[in-house]
């Protein structure tokens, strides 16, 4: 894990922050309010990911591109700034080119703005560190949201409709209508998966799960440091 | 004097950035708005044509509207806009957007589109805040239970039958759901006896 480059700069460590230790849904849980809204199937979710995972890597850059610039008793009216111009820029765009995807996820779009996640990045990493590191974490810390909101996704799928992949083909183009699987056939739908409360519920689940697995790691980790007592006194 | 130039300093920084993000929202919408607005009338095509076959008319059909108002039938106090397919300046039929306005969460856009003679070429929702997984089997992505309007008319079946099942009406309702098949099928109704009273001046 330890591959620090010249620079000081561990891009393994913002990689690991952003996809687990430090995971915005998980661990940091900002920016519920469209994780829970938009996750009610795989393909919800991952548009929405990936326009988070977009604005979040542009605007680090841009943060960080200007950091050394920009008066810190006006930084986070600046950073509200690039975000919103960001965001709306995203939101035109896919409104002329992912038209149908962005008639489903419309209405989520400007909902990044609010997305304290973005903002947290620009004002904990971004404002702080060079361009590069900034677009690593910016790029990490969305594929990590991405990957709850699309396991979320999956989960209030399968067990609300039955299915997965579900109008893939607006994300995919027509081709990708073969992608979505029926689970169940004649599968009633659990209706409490694709409301709100499921995705609470859901998120629970998911979070309780990755400490359960976190804790087997520690747990395993302490049980060879127990075993080998060279390694503990080289730690120490 | 010091806050005062710290202040006219920061505010100068602000405003740069504000133009820049102005510039780049500006140029985007420029560069996007006509395909905006190319992707929705794509769209809107796309329903009409589901609706009335593109063989059976000749005319723009895009552009051969007018709008009318009636809160009690159509369901909104606003004009609501009829598209008309002609062929050979021949009346075809129309495609009226009505509202259902007592949905479970709001209004329920619909196109209801009725042949010459009053029967009706089919139905689609177009905008709904219905219950997801409940309410929302009225969008065609969902249950084929929009399509079941299509060549129905205003004695078939008869009044009794402009109903969901539950009321003694012939339409089906779903599991734990009634009130938005319900509104759907008065509206529908409404719709077409709006038709019937007006069909001449509709086509004028």
């Amino acid at each position: 894990m330890n591959n620090t480059n010249q620079n000081g700069t561990n891009y393994g460590k913002i990689i690991y922050d952003g996809l687990w230790v430090n995971n915005p849904a998980f661990v940091q849980l900002l920016g519920l309010c469209p994780l829970l809204a938009v996750s009610n199937t795989v393909i919800n979710g991952l548009g929405l990911g990936l326009a988070t995972t977009l604005t979040l890597v542009a605007s680090n850059m841009m943060v960080s591109m200007i950091r050394h610039w920009v008066r810190p008793e006006i930084r986070i009216p600046v950073f509200v700034l690039i975000i919103a111009s960001t965001v709306t820029i995203i939101e035109l765009s896919m409104n002329a080119w992912f038209h149908e995807l962005y008639n489903i996820l419309g209405i989520f779009i400007p909902l990044i703005v609010t997305n304290c996640a973005i903002i947290a990045r620009a004002e904990a990493f971004a404002s702080k560190n060079t361009v590069p590191s900034s677009f690593i974490d910016g790029l990490f810390m969305g594929l990590g949201f991405t990957a709850v909101l699309v396991t979320l996704g999956a989960m209030r799928e399968v067990i609300g409709f039955g299915t997965l992949f579900q109008q893939a083909h607006l994300m995919f183009g027509e081709a990708a209508r073969g992608f979505s699987i029926t689970l169940f056939e004649d599968y009633r739908g659990y209706l409490l998966a694709i409301l709100p409360p499921g995705a609470f519920l859901g998120l629970g689940f998911l979070i309780a799960g990755k400490n359960i697995i976190d804790k087997k790691r520690q747990a395993h980790e302490k049980h060879i440091i127990e075993k080998s007592p060279k390694a503990t006194e080289v730690l120490s | 004097m010091n806050i005062v130039r710290n202040m006219i300093i920061s505010a100068i920084v602000l405003a740069l950035f504000a133009i820049a993000g102005t510039f780049f929202v500006t140029y985007t919408y420029d560069n996007t708005i006509d395909k905006i607005n190319e992707n929705k009338r794509l769209a809107l095509l796309k329903a009409f044509h589901v609706l009335i076959s593109p063989e059976t008319h000749d005319n723009d059909i895009f552009n051969d509207i007018i709008k009318i108002q009636n809160k009690s039938l159509l369901g909104s106090k606003n004009p609501v806009t009829v598209y008309r397919a002609r062929k050979e300046n021949k009346p075809v039929a129309v495609i009226i957007s009505s509202i259902a306005p007592d949905g479970y969460n709001g209004n329920i856009e619909l196109l209801v589109a009725i042949n010459y003679d009053g029967d009706l070429a089919g139905v689609r929702v177009v905008g709904h805040k219905e219950t997801p997984g409940l309410g929302d089997a009225i969008d065609e992505n969902r249950s084929d239970w929009i399509t079941k309007f299509a060549l129905k008319s205003l004695t078939n079946p008869d009044k009794k039958g402009w109903a969901v099942k539950r009321d003694g009406g012939e339409f089906d309702q779903f599991t734990g759901a009634t009130i938005t098949p319900r509104a759907i099928v008065k509206a529908v109704y409404n719709t077409l006896r709006y038709y019937k009273e007006h069909r001449d001046t509709l086509y004028e």
